[in-house]
């Protein structure tokens, strides 16, 4: 059987890393689970090394309730059964944006997969993927998220003006959620609960 | 609280404010009785450093009394402390290397954008300057939130003296890192340029280390006089060719170690560099950011070079090849205050360093825009402002 070769593996790198954004996420609509609805025109990639074992990094994170201590976007998350929970984000403006995801496919310890059900106002994919760090630097998680933006290229302009954007905000979040696992708490500048909230928003 | 704040190029105020809270359970909120104007303050008072914002509260060389304390700080009210100027938490790979200043969580996860833009990683956090190194309040005010109380402020004896201890926030931690990292040898000539107190803490530091001679460079002739003091030979750049003396001195080699502290009242920012580039290249700059290229010039060959001096941004002819051909060593970074702490708190109870000799000024917090007004215009006379809170105004003739 002769080899395919993936136009954007020209190497050993992360698809997110690649100078050709169409090529990459056509590829990883191949390797990974699309949304039910929706046509995904952006790939993001952030990878942090957290200082911690990887069993407790996926435990933490597997308990979905768990994500809005980080993520400052969620406003809420009801886990509706075992594999399906329903996500309420804020958006720019002022409103939100929700959809259900379902995990598609996860292995204890390593990765959960997961897909937007029908109906998502921002149809999205993805995985998060844990692996042991050389030496003794605890785990190496990677989100990789593929999106349908609202409204397209305007839609993520919008969005960004309100730092709102999703590749900020996985930014951000893999940092705050480093920074809770390997200190226990969410850094924050602020001098008192009134400058904290201000700050929020 | 009354507190020193930041309104723009100088313009700073004693404010009313409200007061600061626990907000994570490795928090403590201490009451300041000493905090001190940093050189480096000046730079944010002279506007040069961007994201600040109006309001801000300065400082971030302070001590006080734990009055308040989170549920996971290991502090206990009524401890006297020192903070350290950088916030770093203890538990990252980097604090785990004791390489503080290079901690992965002390910056607010919003912040830390700015600093992945211009460094490639983000760095520790800092009090009282400016958003980009996180936005935390500083400590030129009656309280503070200490974040990660339970590995950055060191307790001190009941007894000792805050001016004994205060400058274990900052300066002299950063001027012992300086000659740590100049990997002096018993017999070695160091020569330590500019002489403010980094520069001065990094002279006596080198004797410490078993330098036989130190050569301190600076113009303003009571720095020199204080370098003097701890047994320096010195050279005033104005009135002496520095590259030709330090030759002459050194019997022709050169200093086998050079410290640059010149530059470093920058804390690591680029605008200010960017400025003296511009003085520089219109010929209306001082020696400044010359000082790390007539080091490495100077440096014997195979010698080593030691910056805490800060370039933050860009430098335009920096002697590569020289650098290169002579096999030279460079050393930096922002301090590892932490690291340092506990055995510098007993160098200082031991008698082995004075730091209460820099001290030129003392004032109340109220009187801190006087304060900061003297240290910018009188750098021969004003070595050093300490502040305290809680004192009535006084009247300055100045």
């Amino acid at each position: 059987m002769a080899e395919t070769i993936d136009p954007v593996r020209a190497d050993d790198a992360p698809l997110s890393t690649s100078k050709h954004h169409a090529a990459a996420i056509d590829a990883a609509t191949q390797h990974y689970d699309t949304p039910e609805q929706g046509d995904p025109d952006q790939l993001i990639g952030r990878t942090v090394t957290i200082n911690r074992p990887r069993a407790e990094l996926y435990a933490f994170w597997r308990d979905f309730a768990n994500l809005p201590s980080f993520m400052d976007n969620v406003e809420r998350i009801d886990v509706l059964d075992d594999r399906r929970s329903h996500w309420t984000v804020k958006a720019p403006g002022g409103t939100h944006v929700e959809w259900t995801a379902a995990i598609t496919d996860e292995a204890e310890g390593e990765f959960i997969a997961w897909a937007s059900e029908e109906g998502a106002s921002v149809p999205n994919s993805g995985r998060i993927d844990f692996r042991d760090a050389q030496g003794d630097r605890g785990t190496i998680v990677t989100a990789t998220i593929l999106y349908d933006p609202p409204a397209g290229l305007i839609g993520k302009v919008i969005a960004k003006m309100f730092q709102r954007e999703p590749a900020i905000q996985a930014r951000r979040d893999l940092r705050r959620f480093k920074q809770l696992m390997e200190t226990g708490e969410v850094a924050t500048g602020a001098r008192n609960r009134r400058e904290r909230e201000e700050r929020k928003n | 609280m009354r507190a020193l704040t930041w309104h723009g190029k100088h313009d700073v105020r004693v404010d009313t404010v409200d007061d600061p809270e626990i907000l994570n359970p490795r928090d403590a909120i201490i009451k300041i009785t000493s905090t001190a104007i940093c050189g480096s303050d000046l730079h944010l008072y002279d506007g040069y450093i961007p994201t600040m914002k109006s309001g801000d509260i300065l400082g971030h060389e302070f001590m006080g009394e734990v009055v308040e304390v989170g549920a996971k700080s290991t502090l206990k009210k009524g401890q006297r402390v020192v903070v350290p100027f950088t916030i770093s938490c203890g538990s990252c790979y980097h604090c785990g290397k004791h390489q503080y200043s290079a901690c992965d969580n002390g910056l607010p996860a919003d912040n830390q954008d700015i600093a992945q833009t211009l460094y490639g990683q983000p760095m520790a956090g800092l009090f009282g300057y400016s958003h980009m190194t996180g936005g935390y309040a500083g400590g030129q005010a009656e309280y503070v939130r200490v974040p990660f109380s339970d590995v950055g402020p060191i307790v001190v004896p009941d007894g000792v003296e805050d001016d004994k201890v205060l400058f274990l926030s900052d300066i002299l931690p950063t001027g012992w890192m300086a000659a740590e990292n100049a990997e002096i040898e018993p017999g070695d000539t160091v020569a330590v340029w500019g002489c403010g107190p980094v520069g001065l803490f990094a002279v006596q530091s080198a004797f410490l280390m078993g330098a036989a001679r130190v050569i301190a460079i600076d113009h303003f002739p009571r720095r020199l006089e204080l370098a003097r003091r701890f047994g320096a030979e010195t050279i005033n750049f104005e009135e002496t060719a520095t590259y030709e003396a330090l030759l002459e001195m050194t019997g022709g080699i050169g200093p086998d170690a050079c410290i640059d502290a010149v530059g470093l009242e920058a804390h690591g920012f680029f605008v200010d560099n960017v400025v003296d580039q511009i003085k520089a290249s219109l010929f209306l700059g001082t020696d400044r950011t010359h000082s790390i290229r007539q080091a490495i010039l100077a440096c014997r060959k195979g010698g080593r070079v030691s910056m805490p001096a800060v370039y933050g941004g860009f430098v335009d002819k920096f002697p590569l090849g020289a650098f290169m051909e002579k096999g030279l060593t460079l050393k930096t970074g922002q301090t590892h205050v932490q690291h340092y702490l506990p055995g510098l708190l007993n160098a200082i109870m031991e008698g082995k360093i004075d730091t209460t000799f820099l001290i030129s000024h003392t004032l109340p917090l109220e009187n801190a825009p006087d304060g900061y007004r003297m240290f910018h215009d009188k750098q021969n006379e004003v070595t050093k402002v300490v502040l305290k809170p809680g004192l009535e105004r006084v009247e300055l003739d100045i």
